[in-house]
Order: structure tokens, then sequence, then C-alpha cells
């Protein structure tokens, strides 16, 4: 069974419906594997890849899919797993909010929090980790505040291009992949 | 050049933040990720092709969502529900791509006009309407998406196979939107007026 099958708990029903679009279901399945379970570790390690997505998970507010990755981390780091719940725990809010460039859009900007990492999450989490969640927070709550200076901030933390690209397409599809989620449940509910 | 300030369905062009690989730098691999060999030209598609197995990944969803079209829901209304994430989330590049799409599919040019300069609210008849609502409900952060959305889906006229193609085309936007908003940004070409 597919991620997305197990984390919605839809059943079989649904997963005929889905089936209709067989490609999408194994080519989505294709990205978990490969951002998760067998990605390159030169580029994002596996503690990273999990710890990211456990972090994004509970900004979904997702208990299902965050115990899924928790377990992941979990397995590498029971004190990352803490301070991911944690910060999480503090960065909740509801999106998508931020900024339009000056102009008429600027009527719909709306006000958002910042993550703030206190010393001791930093110092458990350390410097590409702390900067792979303030990342993550950002890209999950506000995309289209998104400026070139996120990603110095990730560079300055000993991000490379191929690893950003990795860790924007990790996040990127985990925002994806928890919506499928949301989506199948509502159906099977409906 | 300068940065579009408003919702369009005029053509974009998206430059990248960090250099991209050349053209020359591209292996066999990374033509395997970008599925079709002319998007090597495309600056995003080079940037994102440093993770190349995941870029085939996304761009094979992406082509099956969108393009295969043997039942569920018309190519029209796919894009409706991917301009509707794009208006959301704040992408404007990706709102000019798929608004573009939708209206050349649809026919309905001042419907797409209205979702791009009025936001979700406009009213663009019901099943639109519908449409529109569930795929906003989806976009937002957490997922708003429940039961009474569904059932305005099927009352207006949806089938679950249909459903299911709007949860995939506004969910796919989810990862689309992020990535183009935060490796790049949009430019008006020098042609445009805006």
């Amino acid at each position: 069974m597919d991620v997305v099958s197990i984390l919605s708990g839809a059943g079989d029903d649904i997963a005929g419906l889905r089936d209709h679009r067989r490609v999408a279901v194994e080519q989505t399945q294709l990205a978990y594997d490969l951002l998760l379970e067998s990605g390159d570790g030169s580029s994002m390690s596996r503690l990273e890849r999990w710890a990211v997505a456990a972090f994004v998970a509970l900004l979904h507010a997702d208990a299902r899919a965050a115990d899924h990755y928790l377990g992941g981390v979990r397995e590498v780091s029971a004190d990352v797993a803490l301070v991911v719940v944690r910060l999480a725990g503090e960065g909740a809010a509801a999106g998508p909010y931020g900024s339009y460039p000056a102009g008429p859009l600027s009527v719909e900007d709306v006000a958002g929090p910042d993550l703030a990492i206190d010393s001791g999450a930093a110092a458990a989490l350390g410097d590409r980790l702390s900067a792979a969640l303030r990342h993550a927070h950002r890209l999950v709550l506000h995309p289209r505040d998104a400026a070139p200076a996120w990603l110095e901030d990730l560079a300055i933390a000993g991000w490379d291009r191929p690893g950003i690209v990795t860790l924007s397409q990790l996040v990127s599809f985990l925002a994806y992949q928890l919506r499928l989620v949301a989506g199948l449940r509502a159906l099977q509910e409906a | 050049m300068s940065r579009p300030r408003r919702f369009t369905r005029a053509t974009l062009d998206w430059l990248p933040w960090l250099e991209p690989l050349a053209e020359s730098e591209l292996t066999e691999r990374h033509y395997d990720g970008l599925v079709q060999r002319p998007r090597a030209k495309n600056p995003y598609f080079r940037l994102l092709s440093d993770d190349p197995d995941v870029l085939g990944a996304r761009t094979r969803a992406d082509l099956e969502i969108f393009h295969n079209t043997v039942d569920g829901l018309p190519r029209a209304e796919r894009e409706l529900a991917a301009t509707t994430a794009s208006r959301v989330n704040g992408c404007i590049y990706c709102a000019s791509v798929h608004s573009a799409f939708t209206s050349h599919y649809s026919k309905r040019a001042d419907d797409v006009d209205r979702l791009l300069a009025d936001g979700v609210t406009a009213d663009l008849g019901e099943r639109w309407n519908a449409v529109v609502e569930a795929s906003a409900a989806l976009t937002a952060t957490p997922p708003a998406i429940g039961p009474h959305h569904i059932a305005r889906l099927r009352a207006a006229g949806l089938d679950d196979v249909a459903i299911v193609d709007v949860i995939n085309a506004a969910g796919f936007f989810a990862w689309a939107n992020r990535l183009m908003l935060s490796l790049g940004e949009p430019e008006l070409p020098e042609s445009a007026d805006e």
C-alpha cells in the first residue's frame, strides 16, 4: 500500500478512484521513496529529512502523519524529535499569510509570525537543521514572502545548491502529500 | 524589466535566484528527470534537475494529473483548481500560466479574470464556485477541506473520479507554488505593459 493510503486511512473504494490516475499514485510514492527512504545523504542527511518532514506534518496539524515522521526522527535522535515537536507547537499558525510586491495587491497582505529558534533548540539541532526548520516554516506558512535572503540564510548555515533544491522539494512535496491525505479523508467521510 | 504587481493571464518570465546547471552540464540522468528534452531550456527545470530523480517523479505526476483526461474532471476545471491554489498562495507566476490554460480550455476569460482580480470569493456560477471553494480550502494550512466541500462538488455534478481530480490538481499546486515562489521570481517581459 502506498503512503498516501496509509496516512489517509482511506479504504479500497478510494484506492479504486485514485487508480484512474495510476501514474500519479506511483510517482507520488516514488517521490516519497526518493525524498525520505533512499535519499542521497550527501545533499541532506536522513535525520534532516525526517526531522523536516515531522515538522511540516506538525505545522499541517496532521497527527497521523506527524506520528509517522516523528517515528523516523526518534530512530536517530529522541532529543531532536522533542525539539521538533516543541518548535512546531511554538510556530503553529494559520496560513498562507504574507505580503505582495507593493501595489494593488497590498490590500491582501496578511501579517503572520516567523519561527523563533531559541539557543537551546539551536544547540540540539545544529546550524544546518535549525536553518532548515526555519525555511520549512516560511515555505509552509508564508511562501509568497520568499526572497533571495531566504536562500542566503540557508547558504550561511552550510546548505549548497543541491541541498537547497532537495530541501525545497521535500517541504513542497510534503505540502502536496498532506493535502492529498486531507482531501481523501474528506472524501471518505462524505 | 520589473516584477508584476497583480495577477494576470499574460505570459511572464521567471528568473532563478540560484544559477542553475548549464545545458552543457546536463547528463542523460538529468534529461530523464526533465522528461521532455525541451525543458532543458527552462532555468526552473534546470535548477530542479540538481535532484533529477525527484524532478522526474514530480513531472510525471504533474503530467498524469493534468493531461490524463480519459474520464473525470475536464482539463479546464483541473486548471481552475490549479489557478485557485496559486491565487490563494500568491504565486503570480503559476497563476498566470494556469489561468491562461483555464481560459483557453473553458473559453470563459471573463470569469477567469474575475477570479484573478477579486480572488476566490468571486461568483463564477455554482459548478466553478464549488471547485474554487474546495481548492481554496485544501490550499489553507492546515488544510480546511471537509465533507461539506465534497457534498457541494457532488451536488454541482462532479462524480468521485472528478473529485479526486480536484484534490490532485489543487494539491499538486501546494507543491508547484512553493518551488516557483521560493527559488526565483516572475518578471514582466520587456514588451509587456502592466
